[in-house]
């Protein structure tokens, strides 16, 4: 019965969003509400909430409010205590995937969303790509030069490459680079990993550079602040956070190559308060021209291809951005297919690794 | 005859009287037995309930299966339980001579270096934590100054490893053991301590057969605090063990991200609860620490 209502208000409600997405452009709509965001924090909420929500927020005439939380298991915790307050989460869109099996999420309309010009793969029904990264290797250039490693075969090198390493103390995003620098091609990497050998043979892989890495990383924040103090020499990490970090002085680079290519996404929490408002506001901030603001706070790719074709991103910016095509073709697009088969099996694997 | 069934008559009076004191006192109390109740047994017990639940909501023993099957439980069981021994046998090792130095000061002395004491005890956490990372890394400040001054060549692994988190975890722990010590050692009367001296026992003697033992239950109690605290400690070693110090409360962060479920997480709640009360139980026993835990005879 609610569904029932719920259809057909989300109907009518298309047919105004349209109505009012011609309006919309010349005065600010007369929509006074709220919608509340919960995203990361540090460098990278910082760059959305300017990029993003701030001018998205400007152009609906409404009031946006930030929070920052700790992941789809905040989100089911208030889903099922049935006191969501979020109306928008910002997430990786392996765990979106993952909250949306459980029917923590609300199906977007993308009616109302247009990602007609998005990228094909950076979106699915619950969550709409909000921005794309890469996992990468970083090296500190005081150590290095700028002669560091170019490949995973040159991450595991400590006779070419000798000096500390810091690696993820999760899973995800780190069995992939083990096997590339084992000598499995990119393209078959994910072939490779669908199996528990395939996952031993990576662990293998990392078990023999253990002697060598230092901090096993929690964090964004944690793996900038590591290159940043020269705490290590070497890390995998996601690329925005270095360059951040290089802005504030660290002396970072980064190689697109063989780096895995993922996105981050928006989702509307089943249950938000302002889930419809909620609904208009994604499609505000998946406009070319809003997300085309996000390059110049971070180096987080757009995931509407047309915001590189609307002449507000220059060149060279744009060849910084992993979602940029030359550097999208040396990396290896994440599998969300095979996170959602292996992930938790791998992590328990993973964790029998680390504490060994 | 009339004595006798007198005193009966006050007794039954008094026992009366005493009755219904303890009811009023009960009454007193049923507020902080209310609290106690809500936010202490109902929480755990709800805890114990999910921790048999499968995802589909039936019972279940999968989370406790999972912990036999992986090796990885046993070991940060075994990690949790060796940093908490180990902090809190440094504690010991640097609290007992602090606090006795303490309590032999004249009033106004001892006030001003139980400052010492207390200030880290009201600065944030956080920020001690972070301040340990930034003094002890590769690049830290006692690194860089240490080879500086020559006193090493290479930097030293302070700080990432269980080094570290020793290290900023007895700090943080340190004032929970000195301030119950050196309460229980100002209660200790001078005047037993100069019936020692009178009786011809030399100074050292007359700390270890006087002082030492009327200080121990200040120093269970201290220890015990320090080492229950350390059991759920999760700050610390997550910033300065550099992932490689893995206790069972991080463990509980990362199962409930990964499985989404409250179970995987309560389980090592109830595991680590129990194991807890087993080893404080049979510690009890050894220590006859009966006092300390409040069954005093």
């Amino acid at each position: 019965m609610t569904k029932k209502t719920e259809f057909s208000r989300r109907g009518l409600l298309a047919v105004a969003a349209g109505a009012m997405a011609m309006s919309m452009t010349a005065v600010p709509a007369q929509a006074d509400g709220s919608v509340t965001v919960a995203s990361w924090g540090g460098s990278y909420q910082n760059a959305q909430s300017l990029a993003l929500f701030q001018p998205a927020s400007k152009a609906m005439g409404i009031t946006v409010k930030e929070e920052t939380y700790g992941g789809m298991s905040d989100v089911r915790l208030k889903v099922k205590a049935g006191a969501v307050s979020w109306d928008i989460v910002s997430s990786g869109s392996g765990s979106a995937a993952r909250a949306a099996a459980e029917g923590l999420l609300e199906k977007l309309d993308y009616n109302v969303i247009d990602v007609s010009t998005f990228y094909p793969t950076l979106k699915t029904d619950y969550c709409v790509g909000s921005d794309v990264f890469s996992t990468v290797m970083a090296f500190n250039t005081a150590t290095y030069g700028n002669s560091g490693p170019k490949s995973w075969a040159d991450f595991w090198d400590v006779k070419k490459f000798p000096g500390k390493r810091a690696y993820r103390n999760k899973v995800a995003g780190a069995l992939e680079p083990a096997l590339m620098a084992d000598g499995v091609a990119p393209a078959d990497v994910y072939k490779v990993l669908d199996s528990e050998e395939g996952i031993k043979r990576a662990l293998d892989k990392i078990r023999e550079l253990k002697p060598e890495i230092a901090v096993w990383w929690k964090s964004g924040a944690q793996h900038a602040q590591l290159m940043k103090d020269g705490e290590v020499d070497m890390t995998t990490g996601w690329n925005g956070r270095f360059d951040v970090a290089k802005k504030d002085g660290a002396k970072v680079a980064y190689t697109f190559n063989q780096g895995l290519l993922d996105y981050d996404c928006f989702a509307i929490p089943k249950g938000a308060p302002n889930k419809d408002l909620a609904m208009k506001f994604l499609a505000e901030v998946s406009k070319p021209e809003i997300q085309a603001n996000l390059p110049k706070h971070i180096t987080y790719g757009p995931t509407n291809k047309k915001a590189y074709e609307i002449g507000m991103i220059d060149d060279k910016t744009a060849r910084m951005m992993p979602s940029h095509p030359d550097n999208a073709a040396v990396q290896l697009p994440v599998s969300l297919a095979w996170y959602a088969k292996w992930e938790q099996k791998a992590a328990a694997m993973y964790q029998d690794m680390l504490t060994e | 005859m009339s004595i006798g069934s007198e005193a009966r008559a006050n007794e039954t009076v008094l026992l009366k009287q005493s009755r219904r004191e303890e009811w009023a006192l009960l009454g007193l109390a049923s507020p902080a037995i209310l609290t106690v109740l809500i936010v202490m047994v109902l929480p755990v017990g709800w805890l114990f309930y999910l921790s048999f639940l499968a995802d589909d909501g039936s019972f279940s023993l999968e989370h406790y299966n999972r912990m036999l099957e992986s090796k990885a439980y046993g070991r940060i069981f075994m990690t949790t339980f060796e940093v908490s021994f180990l902090t809190t046998g440094l504690c010991i090792l640097i609290g007992y001579p602090l606090a006795y130095f303490l309590s032999q000061l004249s009033p106004r002395m001892a006030a001003l270096c139980m400052l010492t004491v207390l200030l880290p005890f009201w600065t944030s956490l956080l920020v001690r934590t972070y301040a340990w990372l930034v003094l002890l890394q590769r690049k830290g400040l006692i690194n860089s100054w240490a080879i500086d001054l020559g006193l090493w060549d290479e930097p030293l692994k302070l700080v990432h490893n269980l080094n570290g988190t020793l290290i900023g975890m007895v700090h943080i722990m340190l004032p929970f053991l000195v301030l119950p010590l050196y309460g229980s050692m100002k209660a200790i009367s001078a005047d037993y301590l100069k019936a020692s001296s009178n009786l011809g026992a030399g100074p050292s003697q007359t700390f270890w057969n006087i002082f030492f033992p009327l200080s121990l239950p200040g120093l269970f109690a201290g220890a015990l605090i320090v080492f229950v605290l350390c059991l759920g400690f999760f700050v610390t070693p997550a910033v300065l063990g550099g992932g490689k110090v893995i206790m069972v409360s991080m463990q509980i962060t990362s199962n409930i991200e990964l499985f989404f479920n409250w179970g995987a997480a309560s389980a090592l709640g109830v595991v680590l609860l129990v194991i807890t009360l087993a080893i404080l139980l049979a510690a009890s026993r050894l220590l006859k620490l009966d006092n300390v835990l409040g069954g005093g005879h």
